[in-house]
């Protein structure tokens, strides 16, 4: 059996999937609450459009993805809150026309090739130390802002209108959580790759609710089946020579059918 | 805070809620047309009307969610462009509409959020927070159940647990929006003696908006009923029996102002 830890680009691909394993189903927890799943998959679209610009221009590809996500954020955010299209709608546009764009844009620079197939499934193969440390300091980022910012985050999630009546600044608590699901998406592309990115965020996240925990509870437990899922992932798609992308949402998907149904109903404790 | 009181006094000199000449349309329809309420420290004002009759966006200016078309609206004698001290007020929202049952929060969880208003951004909570937590949550009778989960339990119990995470924040006044929506009835009348209680013993100011006149009105001191503009009634003795004695209870005399029954319009 070939032994892992002699090759350093697993090494390098295992490090980057367990920060992004971590930072994942944190900003996940907040997006499946508040109803808004698809963000995900339509941020990693717009990544998409990111990366072939990135080709197109000879920048790293990852960074542009990163200043183009964080752009349409913003702007998807705007055009819901604008109320001139339905807030599905928003997501429809942004998705439809980032692929769009995509398209033209490695057309133009005669991107279909190779190197693009990785960015579309993710590939442990061509994972760089330097993308592995941009992943690191993205993940340390929104990490700290997420835990910055815990409270209100969860506050808006549970309850948004007594939340505005409480003060806080919901408008921009939106922004931050959809500016930092933004950096989440990107910093996820060389691990799992664009088409799936969505999955990371979303099914550890919906397996974790069926265990009908505490808020605190639910998080900590889609954490934890997302490192599982992920190092498990990673460690059957080197060993069986397999796509780690697949891999990673097929480990997630049998966890979430395990705990299906699995339904909890949560004790009275003891008077104190 | 003189607790234990049991005679809740109104102090007419502290205005809580003060609107002037309030008036809200969509578009071309007029919802509110100038509307005048003071509610003063101590009140426990009932605010009922039909549906539609602008109660809800009534108190949705209150509380700052909706900007009047014309109109001045005061909290705690300060214009509510330029309110800042929120934690002096705690929201009790609609049940039925604004919660969702699987929510993954446990009780204790949701009283919390009551303390995130006080706290501040980038703080983290305290033992003080906690503790206060738990006095709203013994307050309501609800401290056992703090482990559960908020979607376990029964609709009076979960409105229960939304006023321990209003008085958490250590208010000075209590909104509630149509609280007993989706309350078994058979607890609602013990909802509305908790809500009296807490009016006595903590001297909370309670302005409580409802459909549920008969089971609230013996509970409130005052009854004030909105139908575009507002028809005071000083008492709820009043108001039952102009409503007994005539048909049309939104016909009667002129609207006035407030329980200090200060000038009309």
């Amino acid at each position: 059996m070939l032994d892992l830890f002699r090759y350093g680009f697993a090494l390098r691909g295992l490090e980057a999937g367990v920060a992004v394993a971590l930072v994942a189903p944190l900003i996940g927890t907040f997006l499946v609450l508040r109803r808004y799943s698809l963000i995900a998959d339509t941020l990693a679209h717009v990544s998409l459009a990111g990366i072939a610009l990135g080709l197109l221009l000879k920048i790293n590809p990852i960074l542009a993805a990163l200043a183009m996500t964080a752009v349409a954020s913003l702007g998807i955010e705007k055009l819901r809150l604008s109320k001139r299209v339905y807030g599905e709608s928003s997501l429809a546009l942004f998705c439809s026309g980032s692929l769009a764009l995509a398209t033209i844009l490695l057309s133009v620079g005669r991107g279909f090739n190779a190197n693009l197939f990785s960015y579309l499934f993710g590939s442990i193969l061509t994972v760089t130390r330097q993308d592995v440390n941009t992943i690191l300091l993205l993940a340390a980022g929104v990490a700290g802002a997420l835990a910055l910012f815990y409270k209100e985050l969860v506050f808006i999630t549970f309850d948004e209108d007594s939340a505005r009546v409480a003060g806080l600044p919901v408008k921009a608590l939106n922004m931050l959580l959809i500016v930092l699901a933004a950096f989440t998406i990107t910093l996820s592309i060389p691990i799992i790759g664009v088409l799936l990115i969505a999955a990371l965020v979303v099914i550890p996240v919906v397996a974790a609710l069926q265990l009908r925990r505490g808020f605190a509870a639910t998080l900590l437990w889609a954490e934890a089946i997302s490192l599982f899922s992920v190092v498990a992932g990673m460690l059957a798609s080197f060993y069986l020579n397999l796509s780690s992308g697949g891999t990673i949402v097929l480990v997630m998907l049998a966890v979430f059918l395990i705990l299906l149904p699995f339904r909890s109903t949560s004790g009275d404790l003891p008077p104190a | 805070m003189p607790l234990g009181n049991p005679q809740a006094t109104v102090d007419h000199a502290q205005n809580i809620i003060e609107l002037e000449r309030v008036s809200f349309s969509y578009g071309a329809q007029t919802v509110l047309e100038n509307v005048d309420l003071a509610v003063h420290r101590g009140d426990y004002l009932g605010i009922v009307g039909g549906n539609g009759a602008g109660k809800t966006t009534l108190i949705k200016i209150v509380l700052g969610l909706l900007k009047p078309t014309s109109g001045a609206v005061r909290l705690f004698g300060h214009d509510i462009a330029s309110f800042k001290d929120w934690s002096r007020i705690g929201y009790v929202p609609q049940k039925a509409t604004n919660f969702d049952a699987n929510f993954p929060a446990t009780v204790l969880e949701a009283v919390l959020m009551g303390r995130y208003g006080r706290r501040g951004l980038f703080r983290f909570l305290t033992r003080e927070d906690k503790d206060l937590a738990r006095l709203a949550l013994e307050q309501v009778g609800l401290w056992p159940q703090r482990g559960r989960l908020i979607g376990d339990l029964s609709g009076g119990q979960q409105q229960r647990v939304f006023i321990a995470r209003a008085l958490a924040g250590g208010p000075d006044a209590l909104i509630l929006d149509e609280p007993t929506v989706g309350v078994e009835s058979g607890v609602a009348g013990e909802f509305y003696a908790l809500l009296k209680r807490l009016n006595e013993e903590l001297r909370l100011t309670v302005v409580l908006v409802t459909h549920d006149i008969d089971r609230m009105a013996h509970q409130a001191m005052h009854v004030a009923c909105v139908d575009k503009t507002i028809f005071y009634h000083r008492s709820v003795d009043e108001y039952f029996r102009k409503t007994h004695a005539e048909a049309h209870p939104h016909d009667h005399p002129a609207p006035v102002s407030g329980s200090a029954g200060g000038g009309g319009r």
